[in-house]
């Protein structure tokens, strides 16, 4: 039979079997026990045409109900450029493996070394490494890194600040690595200086991970924090959005010896959550305990700048049982998203998404405390999220505003409620929205 | 391909701009927020006009070679064509532009798609349940052994802490058992590549949770002794895991859970056509059989009797949380849409033409290059160098000759068991002329190897860079560009 993606006619197949020296495709399955060859009919759809195909997904997208956007806790609606998917089509960048072969790899290794600069720029560290699959994920292996930093030490403490989705990831890994899992407190909506203080005490720590914005939006204040640490031995570690980073007060200036985040709030589109791309980024010190790829630059025979996988004696096809990690792939097209997201926008442009998101997020805030549906739940710093506590069931709030198209005020908490504001929200936008809630009050 | 040396720093000028945004209409100021909180200096992050970005990242896609650039015969990496309607599906704001934390009722094509999706790998793998939350091969494997040993001590049988893996096996077998926290057993490989039965047989008591296998393994050849070995394994009380690295020589042929395997990871980017983008995003869902249903990952789809679909976000039985979110659902799609291309008809064809398309390379270059074992092969098969070894011409050397003849090299040095291994994987999607074109370079290198054996040693010589000196790039490493210089 002809199909699209098979270009054997009935004559090639001859050809081949008969230089193979075998009867039929069949013989090619005789080292098979006949008893597991499967006969049967497949219970799958009839083959489609491209036509069928779009109609399908166009069906199947009309049980979906696009919303407005104003979440955040892990994914957020900034915008993308419109370069970016014309660069990530590229079907030498799409459809490359891995850079085993350097000589024909330079657009892959030049991008992910652009990328290692920027995020290291970022967050203020000494190196990343070519991306992690998810922000969860990169927690998880920033634990396993500073238990193998720190031999013999057992526990691993978190902040309860930490998104909910990063801590389940976490504990998970932790359960199945052997790691036993402290936790700290909030205290008025920031992880409790007094009670981290106390856990260290305890002994045996091996790192504190803390997360530099945290499930509330409220900016974390950190004096104090790694000078703790450190004097218990332990890693200080801190998870980052790193599109703050262009304003905020980076890990690197708070003393952290490991940062993890994840970047989708750098050109990576929603999509259901993923694919996204994690980081993990980390001081000199720890590098050769650093899980993935990393690119460094050389030169070839000819003495040309050029690029390739390095420190590779950390990795699991090398070292196998022996390796930091089982990471095998990198996220590296997500890791071209935002490379080439952060190459438009500069430092000028990731401010300016600040300031846009900031102002937007504080102006609904004021605004949102007036609808007499919410009242204020913490005193503290926050960028482009926040907290309030909601004065009627939070249920009610989210299935009034899904009325008109908009998804916000998910639960973090019992009675507390998450909004988010990207520089895609104008104030017309912010304006008819509380004008609704408040009539809705009323 | 061209070379072209520049980084996009290189091309910064203070006061360009790449970004367009709104104008500030807000009042409050990031300024406001205590002094303590904020950066010292801005980042040094790169000013360019936007049609610097795009040329810049057009002339860096030139100097990479992807399957659509040519023929790429990675071996177990299975480089088959990427559909374009892929693209076009994943990219529909439909999907693209959907929160993963929307309400359930506003999300019923997505939630569609992780049932439909799931059932036609059921189909396809004969397991009972699927997971989609794992985001590539060894988060599936990592998975996988969780629901094992979430299965053992769910039953009270703590003593199972070893896992017996093939001295063939993947590299990230045993260094994803070791991240699950299991000890690793190594079995041998007999003289003829399959894994030696009366070896295994003594590892086999209470403590073993498990057994990790590739089928057909790393040598592109089938286990046949396999229901022995899944008798074996379940009778000490131990699960079998297989590695979906290799699954594409299977599809339409033979499902692993009619061998005995318990627990299972496919690649979605390698035998489902998802691109591979130069090493991710990939997708590793994880396939079980139904007494290990209820220890798969959270969140899971779940749907009611009335046939609305729920997202499941903890369970006491599950083995735990392993993503963020749901997996890469953009890579999920894509999958789905080339399944539905195939349909029940195509997909029948897939491993057979694989199959075919690796002996027909074996058969027709055995004669000169060292074919270690005689037998039919499944999707890919490996060479130990060339027949004629007195040139001292490596396996490196002709993987770089490949280069300047326009071919991507196959895999190399792996697996371990040959010192010279070449492995060879051409897919179902290339043509005859293709491979024709690949089999008639490949013996003008096994000419060249003894005519001009320095034209190989030296090789490449026509691509934008050449030989590269990883030694110091490892000790001095330079890893950003501000340590450059």
């Amino acid at each position: 039979m002809a199909f699209a993606y098979f270009p054997h006619t009935e004559d090639d197949i001859r050809q081949m079997l008969d230089r193979i020296g075998v009867g039929s495709l069949e013989d090619l399955y005789s080292d098979v026990p006949q008893d597991v060859i499967y006969r049967k009919e497949y219970d799958l759809p009839d083959a489609m045409s491209e036509h069928e195909v779009r109609q399908y997904f166009e069906a199947l997208a009309e049980q979906n109900t696009s919303l407005f956007c104003l979440c955040g806790l892990g994914a957020y609606d900034h915008y993308s450029p419109a370069v970016i998917p014309h660069i990530i089509s590229r079907s030498e960048f799409l459809t490359a493996y891995t850079p085993y072969q350097p000589e024909v790899s330079q657009g892959t290794l030049r991008y992910i070394f652009e990328y290692q600069s920027m995020i290291t720029e970022l967050t203020g560290m000494y190196c990343t490494n070519a991306s992690m699959y998810d922000g969860a994920t990169a927690a998880a292996e920033a634990m396993m890194m500073a238990m193998a930093s720190t031999k013999k030490k057992t526990r691993v403490l978190l902040s309860e600040g930490l998104l909910p989705q990063v801590i389940k990831v976490v504990k998970t890994y932790a359960k199945f690595n052997g790691v036993e899992l402290g936790f700290i407190p909030c205290q008025d909506g920031a992880t409790s200086y007094g009670a981290m203080l106390t856990e260290l005490a305890a002994g045996d720590v091996a790192g504190v991970l803390v997360p530099g914005i945290n499930k509330y939006g409220i900016i974390e204040d950190f004096t104090g924090f790694a000078d703790a640490v450190h004097a218990q031995k332990g890693l200080f570690m801190v998870y980052s959005d790193p599109s703050s980073l262009a304003v905020i007060k980076t890990p690197g200036e708070w003393g952290a010896d490991i940062v993890c985040g994840d970047s989708q709030t750098m050109g990576i589109p929603l999509c259901y959550g993923g694919p996204y791309v994690g980081f993990l980024a980390c001081t000199k010190d720890h590098v050769r305990k650093l899980p993935g790829r990393i690119v460094g630059a050389t030169k070839d025979v000819d003495g040309k700048r050029a690029y390739v996988l390095t420190l590779q004696a950390r990795e699991q096809h090398i070292r196998r049982e022996k390796a930091t990690s089982n990471i095998c792939s990198n996220q590296s097209l997500m890791a071209l998203y935002v490379t080439v997201y952060m190459s438009l926008m500069g430092p000028k442009g990731l401010r300016e998404v600040n300031e846009l998101s900031y102002g937007g997020a504080h102006y609904l805030h004021d605004q949102l405390l007036q609808t007499g549906l919410f009242e204020k739940a913490f005193d503290k710093p926050f960028l482009k999220e926040f907290t309030l506590k909601a004065l009627v069931p939070a249920e009610k709030i989210q299935d009034a505003l899904q009325m008109i198209g908009v998804f916000g005020a998910v639960e973090v908490e019992p009675g507390l409620v998450n909004f988010c504001v990207t520089e895609k929200v104008s104030k017309e936008n912010v304006d008819a929205i509380v004008g609704y809630l408040k009539e809705l009050e009323a | 391909m061209k070379y072209y040396d520049k980084l996009i720093f290189d091309l910064s000028k203070e006061g360009r701009q790449g970004y367009s945004l709104p104008a500030n209409k807000w009042e409050a100021l990031v300024s406001e927020l205590p002094a303590g909180l904020l950066r010292a200096e801005a980042p040094a992050l790169p000013q360019v006009s936007e049609l610097d970005v795009v040329r810049h990242y057009t002339n860096l896609s030139q100097m990479n070679f992807g399957v659509d650039s040519g023929f790429y015969p990675l071996g177990s990496c299975t480089m088959k064509y990427n559909p374009k309607i892929n693209e076009e599906i994943a990219a529909m704001p439909a999907f693209a532009g959907l929160h993963p934390l929307q309400p359930a009722g506003t999300v019923q094509g997505v939630l569609r798609l992780y049932k439909e999706l799931s059932h036609a790998l059921s189909e396809i793998t004969g397991m009972a349940e699927f997971t989609l939350d794992p985001f590539a091969g060894a988060h599936g494997e990592l998975t996988g052994l969780m629901i094992i040993r979430q299965y053992h001590m769910s039953r009270g049988d703590l003593k199972r802490t070893k896992v017996i893996v093939p001295d063939s096996a993947h590299g990230t077998n045993p260094a994803s058992a070791a991240v699950c926290g299991l000890e690793i057993v190594q079995v041998k490989s007999k003289e003829n590549g399959l894994v030696d039965v009366e070896d295994l047989k003594p590892l086999l008591d209470d403590t073993i949770a498990g057994i990790m296998m590739t089928n057909p393994n790393t040598l592109g050849l089938f286990e046949k002794d396999i229901k022995e070995i899944a008798a074996l394994v379940h009778d000490c009380g131990g699960l079998l895991y297989y590695d979906g690295a290799n699954m594409n020589p299977l599809i339409g042929m033979v499902r692993p859970g009619d061998m005995g395997f318990d627990v299972l990871h496919l690649n979605l980017h390698k035998s489902f056509s998802t691109p591979h983008g130069g090493g991710g995003p990939g997708s590793g869902p994880v396939g079980v059989a139904a007494h290990l249903a209820q220890h798969l990952p959270v969140p899971k789809v779940v749907e009611d009797e009335d046939g609305l679909l729920h997202v499941v976000g903890d369970d006491p039985m599950t083995c735990g949380q392993i993503s963020g979110f749901m997996g890469n659902f953009g890579v999920l799609l894509r999958a789905y849409t080339y399944i539905l291309m195939l349909g029940k008809q195509n997909v029948r064809m897939v491993g057979p033409l694989a199959v075919l398309g690796a002996n027909y390379i074996k058969e027709s270059l055995k004669d000169c290059y060292k074919l270690p074992i005689e037998s039919v092969c499944k999707h890919e098969f490996v060479f130990d160098g060339l027949l004629d070894q007195s040139t001292g011409v490596t396996t490196l050397d002709i993987a770089k000759r490949l280069l300047d003849y326009g071919f991507h090299a196959p895999t190399i040095y792996f697996p371990l068991l040959f010192h010279q291994a070449i492995m060879i994987e051409p897919t179902e999607t290339e043509s005859k002329e293709t491979l024709d074109g690949f089999i008639e370079i490949m013996r003008h290198i096994a000419a060249e190897a003894i005519s001009d054996p320095e034209s190989l040693k030296t090789a490449p010589h026509t691509t934008p860079v050449r030989r590269l000196d990883e030694t110091t790039a490892a000790r001095q490493p330079v890893l950003k560009v501000k340590d450059m210089n």
